[in-house]
């Protein structure tokens, strides 16, 4: 074996242990990486009164309740859904349907009280009058599609 | 394959091919710079706001892609010992990390008025963050040795080892949730509309054939600078 042989063994060896290892330690942590988690995901869970945790699904159509400042809404993954309870400035792509990520507390009655909400924006990018002839065609499902390409209702492993 | 490792003759090839390369990025930009950013179509929810992207995602794709030419020139330094390899490893890095930082600025200034937030640690922009880390880390290590070519192993087994990242920052939207939204380029096509799409492949073409430009550049400077320290050094051993 020469020398350039047992180099290339070498790198190659150390690459692949060094990429299993990665693979092994980012699925043990795989809760701690994880940026939120789906109504379906928060069921099984048990949340502390105290632990600030991140939530996130599509804002159910219709489900919207603004009181003064403070603002109610349902999110969901087509599975399960979760009651949020909000106080404070929205971001503009807040709407029905769209997808966010609210950060909070789960409160005793079941309802994620909220300190936070982001807008997610999903991956697809069209010029106005396109969304708009697919909306009259009937060919627009953005609740439909944007589960599955962006809010996996189980976890993945 | 190993007489492209002859510096000279690398040369050769890297000089002819430099006026094509500089040619073709400043005609793409030319061109692609007025289409993504004026003459192309607002977004149906981001509206002008799209236009960001052009920049942002080309210059994401080359911040993972100059990382692994200089991950596979590593690799080829450190096994058959090739010096070339290691200038094309070192000449990139500052490109590289150029390129990440772009990145990570306009998705800042993109996540402000979309998300509501400038910045959030979730695995996307952390992986994103770490690449820019992994960039400057690899440019102190390389001169941080009194003994050059102690520096230069020692920065391509950091290259190496740090392209771990990699398929970490492609993948995290997919293996994780995340805030940042998934790839728009996927098995099924694009998810993106042909009029967006042509401004955009237009704008990594020039973004590509600027990083060739720039990197033949600063390969010569790089080779000039060996040159400089071998006369020097024979010049003292003169004396």
């Amino acid at each position: 074996m020469t020398r350039k042989r047992r180099r290339l063994y070498f790198v190659g060896l150390g690459l692949l242990g060094l990429f299993t290892a990665t693979a092994l330690m980012l699925t043990a942590m795989e809760d701690n990486i994880v940026f939120f988690f789906s109504p379906s995901e928060m069921k099984g869970r048990q949340v502390a009164p105290d632990q600030r945790l991140r939530v996130g699904g599509l804002v159910e159509d219709g489900s919207v309740n603004k009181a003064g400042e403070t603002i109610t809404f349902t999110v969901t993954d087509t599975v399960e859904k979760l009651k949020i309870q909000y106080t404070g400035i929205l971001p503009d792509l807040f709407r029905e349907g769209q997808g966010i990520v609210a950060e909070g507390k789960m409160g005793r009655d079941g309802v994620f009280m909220a300190s936070d909400v982001l807008a997610k924006h999903d991956e697809n990018y069209m010029p106005p009058e396109i969304a708009e002839a697919l909306k009259k065609s009937g060919n627009w499902h953005p609740e439909e599609s944007t589960p599955q390409a962006d809010m996996p209702a189980t976890t993945p492993n | 394959m190993h007489k492209y490792a002859n510096p000279t003759f690398f040369m050769r090839i890297a000089n002819a091919v430099f006026p094509y390369a500089a040619g073709i990025s400043i005609l793409c930009f030319a061109v692609g710079i007025p289409l993504a950013l004026v003459f192309s179509p607002p977004d149906y929810q981001q509206g002008e706001t799209v236009r960001i992207m052009y920049v942002h995602v080309p210059a994401a794709w080359m911040g993972s892609m100059v990382y692994g030419v200089m991950a596979v020139s590593s690799a080829v330094y450190l096994i058959w010992r090739h010096t070339i390899a290691h200038i094309i490893a070192r000449a990139s890095a500052p490109i590289g990390a150029m390129f990440t930082a772009l990145c990570l600025v306009t998705g800042m200034l993109w996540g402000e008025p979309m998300w509501g937030t400038w910045w959030v640690w979730d695995a996307r922009l952390t992986s994103m963050l770490i690449l820019l880390f992994l960039y400057i880390g690899y440019i102190a290590l390389g001169d941080s040795f009194e003994d050059q070519e102690r520096g230069d192993k020692a920065s391509a087994m950091l290259a190496l080892v740090g392209s771990v990242n990699l398929p970490i920052i492609h993948f995290s939207v997919e293996w994780w949730n995340t805030l940042h939204q998934p790839a728009i380029r996927s098995f099924e096509g694009f998810s993106i509309n042909a009029a967006m799409l042509w401004p955009l492949l237009l704008m990594v073409f020039a973004f590509q054939t600027y990083y060739v430009s720039v990197l033949i550049i600063r390969l010569r400077g790089e080779l000039l600078s060996a040159k400089i320290r071998t006369a020097r050094f024979n010049l003292a051993a003169a004396e």
